[in-house]
């Protein structure tokens, strides 16, 4: 188990205490982990970020896909249960559900899987995606139930009077244009799932943010340990960003939607 | 497992409640107000301010709004000392306490995500509204305080709270920096007894069903506030 985050409340002054003492250099010093500079553990925590992120956004973006797709099924049954689904996990502190998935599901299962649950070499990973994985996937279900809903409503009532299955008709008609509709907005919670990550230091993940904190546990250079932490999130926010305004361009259908 | 001890919760209810949960609601609260105030201010400066001060607000927006607020945190827990010792010319850098540096925090954050609320409400406002005020001789500031804003807290109430509910939800990450908020009074009181199930479990639910009625209520606001149209 993970011990609580330690705070050093002592600032980060010089033996004089007159001011911050600025190192720019300390990136190309070693770690006293042995393992490379200071420099590399950032980059490392980058990389455990951008990992993570992916896979938990793959988790949300299936599973919010096929909540957000019941929400908007007809009937009564699926609607309330794609809703019980996206107000439970949307109700709770992101820390609260990491905090239920590593401490408290591996103690309900039968003993036997949560010893071996916990004696996991990844667990912190594996919670970290399966839990933001999850909350986001709330988020996600309301983007693409939101964009269905956008759809005129002669599009389903065409695709039934063509004669095709409801599953031909999100497959074929609905789904492929309520994507791009909401594509904007789930490139923001892309973004959104990136950022979490870092939600996830407190159960011990060495992200990006974790990382830094190492640095500045190390080498008391907090405020550059921070600034490279903040650009590798501007520099990851600027790609997504340009690589969506691409994608978008790329699957526009011509003389649909946003003129 | 051992069995599910209800008795630790009962025993512990009024230090989560007293202790814990009133921090976590001031710091909602007074949050919410400060980046609401600020927000509105700097969502002023990018529509109406000169070149110079809209490009500030909307970088300073840009800037925060991709940033984990889990870093935030941690950079004003440090930085706001050094602030501290700027402002007020000390010698050495000042202590503030873990509450004034998680209220400075999430007004600071907050405040970048309400500007873009404020932003779109005063956009969705028709500009002849405006240009009226300015015909009846009314000042920026009077067309604003009177005519515009008004109207924009009205229809952006809805938004504004449900942006307050994930602020409430927020909160809980003060827990990084070892304050007895709500999650910290219960994660204390779960590792001190070694009882992590009941008071996480505990925590959940109540978040949960704190969140969810606010959240009814704000469904239920949404059509009563709403501008006829």
């Amino acid at each position: 188990m993970p011990t609580r985050p330690t705070t050093r409340t002592r600032p980060a002054t010089t033996s004089n205490g007159v001011g911050y003492h600025w190192n720019w250099g300390i990136f190309w010093e070693m770690s006293p982990e042995g393992t490379g500079t200071y420099l590399d553990m950032i980059v490392q925590g980058l990389r455990m970020t951008l990992i993570t992120a992916a896979l938990a956004w793959v988790i949300a973006f299936i599973v919010g896909s096929a909540i957000g797709v019941l929400r908007t099924l007809p009937g009564r049954m699926a609607p309330l249960a794609a809703s019980a689904w996206i107000e439970l996990f949307r109700n709770m502190p992101l820390l609260v559900q990491l905090f239920l998935w590593y401490f408290v599901f591996p103690e309900i299962l039968p003993a036997a899987w949560g010893i071996w649950l916990k004696q996991l070499p990844a667990a912190a990973f594996l919670t970290a995606v399966i839990g933001i994985g999850f909350f986001m996937s709330a988020r996600v279900a309301v983007q693409v139930a939101s964009g269905i809903e956008a759809l005129p409503q002669g599009q389903r009532a065409a695709a039934t009077a063509l004669g095709l299955t409801p599953a031909q008709t999100y497959r074929y008609v609905l789904l492929p244009m309520a994507y791009r509709i909401v594509l904007p907005p789930l490139t923001s919670e892309l973004l959104n799932t990136v950022k979490n990550t870092s939600v996830a230091l407190t159960i011990g993940l060495a992200e990006l943010t974790a990382r830094a904190r190492a640095v500045q546990e190390f080498s008391f250079q907090v405020f550059e340990a921070f600034t490279a932490a903040t650009l590798a999130y501007l520099v990851i926010n600027l790609l997504a960003t340009m690589a969506a305004r691409w994608l978008e361009a790329r699957v526009r259908v011509p003389g649909y939607g946003r003129a | 497992m051992s069995q599910f001890d209800f008795e630790i919760i009962h025993r512990s209810l009024s230090y989560l409640f007293f202790e814990g949960m009133r921090f976590t609601l001031t710091l909602t609260l007074l949050s919410a107000l400060g980046g609401v105030i600020l927000g509105t201010l700097l969502a002023m400066a990018r529509m109406a301010g000169g070149p110079v001060l809209a490009a500030c607000a909307a970088g300073y927006v840009n800037l925060v709004r991709p940033l984990p607020l889990v870093l935030v945190i941690f950079w004003f827990y440090f930085l706001v000392p050094y602030l501290g010792q700027w402002l007020t010319g000390a010698s050495r850098p000042i202590h503030v306490g873990g509450f004034a540096s998680a209220l400075i925090t999430f007004i600071v954050f907050e405040a970048a995500y309400f500007s873009e609320i404020m932003r779109a409400g005063i956009g969705s406002i028709p500009r002849g509204q405006a240009a009226a005020a300015t015909a009846l001789g009314l000042t920026y500031r009077q067309s604003m305080r009177y005519v515009i804003l008004p109207q924009v807290f009205r229809i952006m109430l809805p938004v504004l709270l449900t942006q307050t509910i994930v602020l409430f939800q927020d909160t809980s990450l003060v827990y990084v920096l070892s304050i007895t908020d709500f999650l910290g009074a219960a994660s204390k009181i779960a590792q001190r007894d070694g009882r992590l199930v009941e008071m996480y479990s505990f925590a959940a639910l109540v978040y949960f069903i704190m969140s969810f009625t606010a959240s009814q209520g704000v469904r239920t606001l949404r059509a009563r506030v709403a501008v006829p149209r």
